[in-house]
């Protein structure tokens, strides 16, 4: 059985000027020891459905409308808000996007390290401290018995992230979600953050889900990808599948807007236009108005369901776009046009 | 910490100096003099008072002359009450501002913080809006209003308190919740935004990750940078409690330092409204030095900046 398993979760938020669907009917599931990708632009609902499964959503305004969360054989959804605070930080723990607010400026790194200990266990002060300092010098952190006695602002935007990296990890949880982990930091220090998460994770075994917008992240560090645009998952499967085999509109376009390498002044790509207004339904297909694909029918009816084809690649086929040809070849075309 | 102490000390000496001097230059300039009367003195009496008093010397040397003795905390005789020095007049009347000051403080803070803290916690509310409707009557209502108002119900319609006077403790009660009251709102208000700017950083969401519970959050983690403002303005508001407000000793004839401030300006006594004024100074910064020394204790990201 899956170590998480989330059914049709579907959260929303109920504002004075609408109800706004971020997360629609997401379903994903995890095994021990995996790591999961979540991709899409802003305000997709990759945040939302990470906070949804950690119970951080607030209430009001949002609320979960339906859906299970199966964690380790229980539906997080159906517990109680104290024992909810028992599997936060313990089981499952969270790190977030930006390491310089996510820290408690007034106490030091030694007080927000050892509470995490303390609330979820008895541990005297003095052991809670000792496992502080071991879980900053497991994260490379040079000195740790003098420098965890420092405050947040003594310490860099990388070294921030791996306090919290140790934070999330120090007892030792069976999740780990990592909401744009890297994104806040230097190129360089992104990398050495993604392999502490991944040295961690092979030593312990934790399953990480990794939220981001990198896809270069996505492909160095996880197994499975699912890729999501305005509320709702288009297309999930292995992360060769989606990086050698991308089916849906969104997934090529978004892979055609990485910045290549080797072209010299070549203009970037970008998808024109923005997510829609997840405030309002959309009929078919939500990214429909952005596809750079030829058209081939205006859509209408509900969205298409997410099917799932022979080899595990699932995908929300929509049908009202001609995806035949290479994208590239679309955008060379569409270049032409513009030209005439 | 040290050199910081130092540097405020200096600053605040300066500043005392400056506010001696303009307030000096100010009532040497005002026309009239403490002892024109309605009644014509002779001018040869005149002149034997104004020698008593120093007004013969040119004005820098009595400027010079006052400022020493002040620093000897000497701050000469009152012009206007005979045998008394302003000194005397002090020592009598700021012991009465003070205690009245400490228990309205007290009340301030201890009915405006946790007001504000419960508000902030349980915001959208009916304890959020109960204090915090309360406190914008409390800030819409002038001491002089809600003076009389207490008097009218405590004093003369349930006759469980004195309507004025000073001596036994129960004196205290009215004229300190007139002046505690009125800050307590302040307080409740700007603990209130703090609290809930608190309550809305990332690291109370960092917090709630961890599994930390709910009333540790508010206590560890958001409480110290919570009450910033309001320790912010426990400067303005100690000077202005401890100095008396004038008007809450006037309603309530207390015989403490805004009765006299009054008295010494409308009857021109130059000595008692330089004397004051520099109290008055020197309490201001005094306790803006003390917030300060507070905030750092506080906010720990303020200790490293030069």
């Amino acid at each position: 059985m899956a170590l998480l398993d989330v059914r049709s979760l579907t959260t929303s938020f109920h504002l004075r000027s609408g109800i706004v669907r971020a997360a629609q009917s997401i379903d994903l599931s995890l095994e021990r020891g995996e790591t999961l990708g979540i991709v899409g632009e802003s305000g997709s609902g990759k945040s939302v459905t990470c906070y949804s499964i950690m119970g951080l959503i607030p209430q009001p305004p949002g609320r979960i409308e339906s859906g299970e969360v199966h964690f380790d054989g229980q539906d997080l959804l159906k517990l109680s808000d104290e024992e909810m605070r028992q599997i936060r930080g313990n089981k499952i723990s969270m790190i977030f996007q930006d390491p310089m607010t996510s820290l408690n400026p007034y106490l030091r790194i030694s007080t927000q390290l050892t509470e995490a200990i303390r609330v979820h266990g008895d541990v005297d002060e003095k052991e809670a401290l000792n496992r502080a300092i071991t879980a900053l010098e497991e994260v490379g952190i040079p000195d740790a018995p003098k420098r965890v006695q420092s405050y947040p602002h003594e310490f860099s935007g990388g070294m921030r992230q791996r306090v919290m990296i140790a934070m999330a990890l120090i007892n030792d949880p069976d999740l780990l979600i990592a909401d744009e982990p890297t994104t806040a930091l230097d190129v360089t220090v992104q990398a050495r953050v993604l392999d502490i998460i991944k040295d961690r994770q092979e030593r312990l075994g934790t399953a990480v889900i990794l939220v981001t917008h990198d896809l270069g992240v996505v492909a160095g560090t996880c197994d499975r990808v699912q890729v999501m645009y305005a509320g709702q998952v288009v297309e999930s499967g292995d992360t060769d599948q989606i990086f050698y085999d991308p089916k849906h509109a969104y997934t090529r376009s978004l892979q055609k807007a990485i910045p290549s390498l080797k072209a010299k002044d070549e203009v970037l790509y970008t998808i024109a236009g923005t997510p829609p207004d997840l405030s309002k339904s959309v009929a078919g297909c939500a990214f429909y108005p952005r596809c750079p694909f030829p058209k081939v029918k205006e859509p209408e009816g509900p969205v298409p369901e997410l099917v799932e084809l022979p080899d595990g690649h699932c995908l929300r086929e929509c049908g009202y776009c001609d995806r035949s040809q290479p994208i590239e070849e679309v955008l060379a075309q569409d270049v032409e046009e513009d030209v005439q | 910490m040290t050199r910081f102490i130092i540097t405020r000390i200096i600053q605040g000496l300066v500043v005392l100096l400056a506010i001696y001097a303009l307030t000096f230059v100010l009532v040497a300039l005002t026309p009239g003099s403490p002892f024109s009367t309605e009644r014509a003195i002779r001018p040869e009496i005149l002149a034997q008072i104004e020698a008593f008093y120093g007004y013969d010397r040119p004005p820098l040397e009595r400027f010079w002359t006052s400022l020493t003795n002040a620093l000897q905390g000497e701050f000469g005789p009152s012009a206007v009450y005979a045998n008394r020095s302003v000194t005397d007049i002090i020592g009598e009347a700021f012991p009465v501002s003070l205690m009245l000051g400490s228990i309205s403080l007290i009340v301030a803070l201890g009915i405006g913080i946790p007001a504000g803290i419960v508000a902030a916690v349980k915001r959208n509310t009916w304890l959020d809006y109960l204090p915090m409707s309360a406190s914008m009557v409390g800030i819409c209502l002038p001491t002089f209003v809600l003076g009389p108002i207490l008097v009218l119900i405590f004093g003369i319609g349930l006759q469980i308190l004195p309507v004025s006077g000073w001596g036994a403790p129960e004196f205290i009660i009215l004229p300190a919740a007139t002046l505690g009251l009125f800050y307590a709102a302040y307080f409740a208000r700007l603990t209130r935004g703090g609290m809930l700017e608190m309550l809305n950083q990332d690291f109370v969401r960092t917090a709630q990750a961890k599994g930390v519970p709910q009333t540790t959050i508010v206590w560890k983690h958001c409480l110290k940078g919570g009450l910033i403002p309001a320790i912010t303005f426990l400067g303005p508001a100690l000077a202005g409690i401890i100095a008396g407000s004038f008007v809450v000793e006037t309603i309530f004839q207390i015989p403490g330092l805004g009765q006299w401030f009054v008295k010494g300006a409308l009857n021109r006594d130059d000595f008692l409204i330089l004397g004051l004024t520099v109290l008055f100074a020197a309490l201001i910064v005094m306790m803006n030095l003390l917030v300060d020394i507070i905030q750092v204790a506080l906010n720990p990201r303020l200790k490293y900046e030069k």
